[in-house]
Parts: C-alpha cells; sequence; structure tokens
C-alpha cells in the first residue's frame, strides 16, 4: 500500500472525521502539557524536584496530535518530551508532579525520574533512558497482540538521535521482517541534546530510512496538531489493517535545551526566538480554533482556567506527598523472593543517614547554621 | 524410561512448558526450520506451528527487546541466543531494560534467554564462552547453569515459569556427551537451589557446569590415591546463590576449592570466596582457594584451549594443597 499518494488529499484528511469538541480537546492537552511544564520549573527553581527537568516546549502538538490517533486499547511508548501523549493517554498531572518531585506516592514510588513511568491498562509503557530501546520492546508488545489476535495497535516514539542506535535498527526491522501492528514516530526537533541532525544522519531525511525497512514512510509538520494527528492515523489504521510498520516524521523544534540545566549555547543565535515567533504549534492552532472552529475568547480563557485550576490542583495535593520510606527501595526487583534483606551493616536501621554523617565533608552541601531553623 | 541425552532434556522441558502453556513460545536465528545450530529446538516449528516457533533476523537486541514486550504483555518468551558469546550484543537490553522492569515500572519480564556456552569444544574465542559473572553482577536478572540432564530439564521448566527473567546457560561439552532417565512426572528444579553431587568429608569443590565432571573425575581419583573425601557442590544457580548449601559444606569440610571454567578475575569464585570469609571464617580450616581459567581469551588450537582451561589435574592437585593445611 502506497501511503504517500493518499496524503495530502484535499477534503479527505483523517482529522475531518473529528468532531469540534475533539478538535478543542487537542488544544486542552496541548496547554495542559505546557502549563504543567511551567508549574514544574518553579517547583524545579525551588529544589522540589530533586532531578533533572525535561520540557517539551515547542513540540506539545507533535506530541498531542500522534497519542490522540489511537485508541483506547492502543498501546505507545513515550519518550522524555511526550509528556503530552502520556496525558493524553490517561497519566494525570498529580502522577507527574509527585514522579518529578519523588515522592513516596508517585507511580514509580520514588524509584524512577520525570515521566518515565507507565501503565499498561491505560495505554502506555514508560521508557528507559538508552536510546531507541522501546522500539524493541514495542515490537513484542505488538508480536504479542498479533499472537493473540488483537485488534490493537503500538506506537514508539524515538527522536532523531535515536535513529543512529542499534536497537532502533533491530526493532524496526524485525518489526518490518514480521509485519506487526507497530507505528515509529520519530520526533525530528533538531538536536540530540547538543547533536544537530547533520552530524547525526548522512540521510537527507530520517523518512528516507522506511525504503531501506521495505516499509511506507510519512512525513508531517509535527507543530501542526491536525496534520500530525492526520499523518498518525493513517499509519495507525494502516497498521490495524494488517499492513505492519510505518515510519512517520515529525518536524518539530526543540526551544529548550536538553534539560533544564542545558544553556544551548551550541544553538545558532536567533534560531530559537524565530521558531518562539513563527512556528509555536499552541500560536498556531489558537488561528486554526479561532477561524475554522469558531472559538471565542472566552471559550479559550475557560479551558486555560480549567487547566491553571487542574494543576493548582495537582500542585497542593502533590506537596502533601509523603516521601518513600527508605526500605522500600530493597522491595520487588524479582517476584520471589519478594524483597532483598538489608545488609548487616544497616540491620536494624530505617535510614541510610544519621548522626555519623557528616556532610559537609562532601563540599556540595551546606550545614545549617547553629540557631538556624 | 529410556536415557536422553542432556539436549534432549532441554527440549522436553521446552515442549513440555509449550504444550502445558499457550503463552509459552520460541524466537531466535534458525530456531524454526532447522532446529537451531545444535538442534535444541528441532522439531518445534512442525509442533507447534510458526506463530510460536519464530525464526528471527540477526539482532539479539530486537530478540531480547521483543521477548521482554511480550513478556510485560502475558507471554513467556523463550529466547535463543546462537551461542551464549552474543548475549553480549543485548547486554543494554538486558541490564537497563529487563532486569530493572519490575523495579522501576512494575513490568514483569517472564523470560527465557537460553544458550549454548562454555568450551572444551575447540570453539575458539567467540563461541566458547562463559559470559555468567556480567549478569550475576546485575540485580534483576537469574542465572542458571545446569551440570546434568535432569537438571537441564527441570531447571529448563523452572525458568519458564518463573516470573522474572532467567538466563540459561547450557554447557555444549555436555548436550550430546552426558545421558539421564528423566524423573517420572511434572519434573521441576527450584531455582537457587544447589545440590550436592558427591558426599564427602575432607574438602569441598564447589562448582557448576561442565566443571561438575572434572570435579567428580577428580575426587574419584583422590579418594583412590590418597584416601581423600571429596565433597561436591554442583550450585545449578548462580543468581540468587544458594548461600545454605555453600555455607553448610563448609561447616562440614572446613577446606574449599571453587572451581569454574569462566575467568578468573570477576568469576564467581570471588564472589563465593568473599561470602564464606564474611559467614564461615571461624569454620576455616585453610584458605579459600580456586582453580579457574586464565584470565586469557579462549584460544582454538587444543593445546591452547588446554591451557587456558581448568583441567581434573589441576583439581586434584588444588585439593592435595588443601588438604595438607
Amino acid at each position: 500500500m502506497d501511503l504517500g499518494s493518499r496524503f495530502p488529499v484535499p477534503g479527505s484528511r483523517p482529522s475531518d472525521a473529528l468532531t469540534r469538541v475533539q478538535k478543542l480537546d487537542l488544544y486542552y492537552w496541548m496547554r495542559l502539557t505546557r502549563s504543567l511544564e511551567e508549574r514544574l520549573v518553579a517547583l524545579y527553581r525551588q529544589t522540589k524536584v530533586v532531578g533533572g527537568l525535561f520540557r517539551s516546549l515547542g513540540q506539545e502538538a507533535d506530541a498531542v496530535g500522534s497519542a490522540y490517533a489511537l485508541e483506547r486499547r492502543d498501546i505507545l511508548s513515550p519518550l522524555i518530551r511526550n509528556l503530552g501523549s502520556m496525558l493524553v493517554k490517561g497519566a494525570t498531572p498529580l502522577e507527574i508532579l509527585r514522579q518529578y518531585m519523588a515522592k513516596g506516592d508517585s507511580p514509580t514510588r520514588g524509584r524512577e525520574l520525570n515521566i518515565h513511568f507507565g501503565d499498561t491498562d491505560r495505554g502506555f509503557i514508560g521508557q528507559i533512558s538508552p536510546l531507541g530501546d522501546m522500539v524493541p520492546v514495542m515490537a513484542g508488545v505488538t508480536l504479542t497482540f498479533r499472537m493473540r489476535g488483537q485488534d490493537r495497535v503500538g506506537l514508539v516514539y524515538v527522536g532523531d538521535g535515536a535513529t543512529s542506535t542499534g536497537a532502533f535498527h533491530e526493532g524496526i526491522n524485525f518489526a518490518a521482517v514480521q509485519r506487526l501492528p507497530l507505528v515509529v514516530v520519530v520526533e525530528n526537533n533538531g538536536y540530540a541534546y547538543s547533536t544537530p541532525i547533520e552530524k547525526q544522519t548522512a540521510a537527507r531525511q530520517f523518512v528516507d530510512k522506511a525504503i531501506g525497512y521495505g516499509i511506507p514512510g510519512l512525513q508531517a509538520d509535527g507543530n501542526d496538531v491536525l496534520a500530525v494527528y492526520d499523518v498518525t492515523k493513517m499509519a495507525v489504521d494502516h497498521a490495524r489493517a494488517g499492513g505492519g510498520v510505518t515510519l512517520v516524521e515529525l518536524m518539530t523544534y526543540r526551544r529548550k535545551g536538553h534539560a533544564e540545566h542545558d544553556n544551548q549555547s551550541y544553538v545558532p543565535a536567533g534560531e530559537i526566538d524565530r521558531w518562539a515567533a513563527e512556528n509555536d504549534p499552541l500560536d498556531r492552532y489558537l488561528v486554526v480554533m479561532r477561524e475554522e472552529l469558531g472559538a471565542t475568547d472566552a471559550e479559550i480563557a475557560a479551558m486555560d482556567a480549567r487547566v491553571t485550576a487542574e494543576i493548582d490542583a495537582a500542585t497542593d495535593e502533590a506537596e502533601k506527598s509523603p516521601p518513600p520510606l527508605p526500605l522500600d527501595a530493597l522491595e520487588g526487583v524479582y517476584a520471589n523472593p519478594p524483597a532483598e534483606r538489608p545488609l548487616w551493616f544497616r540491620d536494624g536501621a530505617d535510614r541510610a543517614v544519621d548522626v555519623n554523617e557528616r556532610p559537609e565533608g562532601w563540599g556540595t552541601w551546606q550545614a545549617p547554621r547553629p540557631g538556624s531553623a | 524410561m529410556a536415557e536422553i541425552t542432556y539436549l534432549e532434556a532441554l527440549r522436553e522441558g521446552i515442549v513440555e512448558e509449550m504444550a502445558r502453556d499457550e503463552n509459552v513460545f520460541c524466537m531466535g536465528e534458525d530456531i524454526g526450520a532447522y532446529g537451531g545450530a545444535f538442534k535444541v529446538t528441532d522439531g518445534l516449528l512442525d509442533r507447534f506451528g510458526e506463530s510460536r516457533v519464530i525464526d528471527t533476523p540477526i539482532s539479539e537486541i530486537a530478540i531480547v527487546g521483543a521477548a521482554a514486550g511480550a513478556g510485560h504483555m502475558g507471554m513467556r518468551p523463550v529466547v535463543e541466543m546462537q551461542f551464549i558469546d552474543f548475549i553480549a550484543n543485548a547486554y543494554d537490553m538486558l541490564t537497563n531494560y529487563v532486569a530493572t522492569a519490575r523495579y522501576r515500572a512494575f513490568l514483569p519480564c517472564p523470560m527465557v534467554v537460553r544458550g549454548p556456552s562454555g568450551g572444551y569444544v575447540r570453539g575458539g574465542p567467540f563461541h566458547s564462552q562463559n559470559p555468567e559473572a556480567g549478569f550475576i553482577h546485575t540485580p534483576g536478572l537469574k542465572v542458571v547453569y545446569p551440570a546434568t540432564a535432569e537438571d537441564a530439564k527441570g531447571l529448563m521448566k523452572a525458568a519458564i515459569r518463573d516470573d522474572d527473567c532467567v538466563l540459561f546457560f547450557e554447557h555444549k561439552y555436555l548436550y550430546r556427551r552426558i545421558k539421564a532417565e528423566m524423573p517420572a512426572g511434572d519434573h521441576v528444579v527450584p531455582i537457587g537451589k544447589a545440590r550436592v553431587a558427591r558426599e564427602g568429608k575432607d574438602v569441598s569443590i564447589i562448582t557448576y557446569a561442565a566443571t561438575v565432571w572434572k570435579a567428580l573425575e577428580a575426587a574419584e581419583s583422590l579418594e583412590k590415591e590418597d584416601g581423600l573425601s571429596v565433597e561436591v557442590i554442583d550450585l545449578r544457580t548462580l543468581a540468587p546463590l544458594d548461600d545454605d548449601a555453600i555455607f553448610a559444606t563448609v561447616r562440614k569440610t572446613n577446606r574449599v576449592l571453587v572451581l569454574h571454567e569462566d575467568t578468573r578475575t570477576g568469576g564467581i569464585a570471588g564472589e563465593i570466596t568473599a561470602r564464606i570469609n564474611e559467614s564461615c571464617f571461624e569454620w576455616l580450616d585453610a584458605p579459600v582457594l580456586r582453580v579457574t581459567a586464565h584470565d586469557i581469551p579462549l584460544p582454538y588450537a587444543p593445546q591452547l584451549e588446554d591451557f587456558v582451561l581448568p583441567q581434573t589435574s589441576d583439581v586434584v592437585r588444588a585439593v592435595r594443597r588443601l588438604a595438607a593445611y
């Protein structure tokens, strides 16, 4: 099947089948993604986020539009810039906040960082940091769908950088050979950490890699949420119909650094500002909403207010969450045995740090001055 | 019941579990139509069909990763590394993804990664390795390495039923060299339990896999020539280690040799020695000694391979040294 010849054909866009409510829904998810990350920045600056913070500023459309093309029963595997995809799939702001703040009732009970978590019931499987690894894993997930005769599709996100890994190649090749119901989304945001795409590949464009695997390749403007939905929906439908794997390249731009600490010194002057001014996915979609959906200012303000209220409530709740219990660290490496025993020198202790610790010796820690709280 | 080989016992274990549980399936390179490089999976394709016996591209990362994904969804994949040497290609997937999945994400990986391992077969540097130590170091993985045909079958069935990833090392030297009659019924050998391969009272040899047979050979001649009573412990499982069995034999004989075919530095003998030191120091009448391979990539020529790998005469020499304390 030649998917390329079907798109774009005026009047036949899959997104035409979306209702007005659904189209406004896309805005809600993008706004929620952006505002939630802004809240995380505030918490990060208050040192309440104990690890790194990863932004998807400018990429909200590619995350939300692609995840929206899946059914409830389908499973996706997100990347670090797919907060929006996870929210669409049912992850809650409260979970995200607890996770970043390393709370004991976070989805991973304080074991993993940031948005590294999943829930197969809601249809998302958490990534790990070695890039590309989720492609083979999602090949196994979709292999199971096929073995069990289930009408389900998998979607896995990789960045431009991950296309250079062995795991990406082996996973997409195996899935292609087996014609598994898998969509591989390459989010081309220009940079892998500091490495620009021209140092990542000699290919003219990432979608060209599809040819080598004998699968269809589609490409779309990743900052146009409806275009993202259209290509992803076509790839998802193709997979569901038994057509096998499709590689989808979404062209977008990473406006923040790899993580919050990254000052982006490697980015040419003016590039970020240009994308922010001319190609912001929310700004662009607001124009579509006003001009094509007749959305009023009041309607938009109400959605924005809803997002703010939800994030405020989730933040209050997350701040109240307890830290993990130290001994929980020893549970659940295996099903059997269910827990490891504390080592003998930790016997009877319920925490690792006590009066014998002299943290000032480590250099970075500031000892509280006598008399201070 | 007729005797079957170690290799046939492995196959019998896989077949019985595939027949018992439709979630069990096999993946690997050349395992279907060809039946596997050593024929462990011979006949499975005919019996269970293409959807449960899957020939894959040469892609160890994809094989292991796909097994994990299928495991998350409730399947119980049994995947083959054509030679266990190639498991190194999937090291990231096993250690970073599979081993951590339950802990960090509550995702089960009930899967078996199996493959022909070990030397004494003139296989050279890439068809003779014993890479188990690299994995016992990783929390979240289980590692078994049977020495007998009964354990080959019983541990295979236990590994397939285990709710976590089990790395199943099969010794290719033993594939067709040893035979046994299988115990009747549903023969499952528990993971994490060592076995006393030979009772003794003077010196203990703690070992596993092919060197169990070297230890037994040495014990036999030491009894005849020196009148020494040597106990041989076959660990069977390397992760988790059976500390109880190790400490019991130390308390019994007070003299311990740890023997393995794997290279010396960072090999499991060092770990066993440390555990004995920490828990049984006062029971020792002699230092714990090791007989292992030299720290050398395994060479091809018989004269070279034999020199690098531990031999029965090395074991005899080491036990005599222990007995002299």
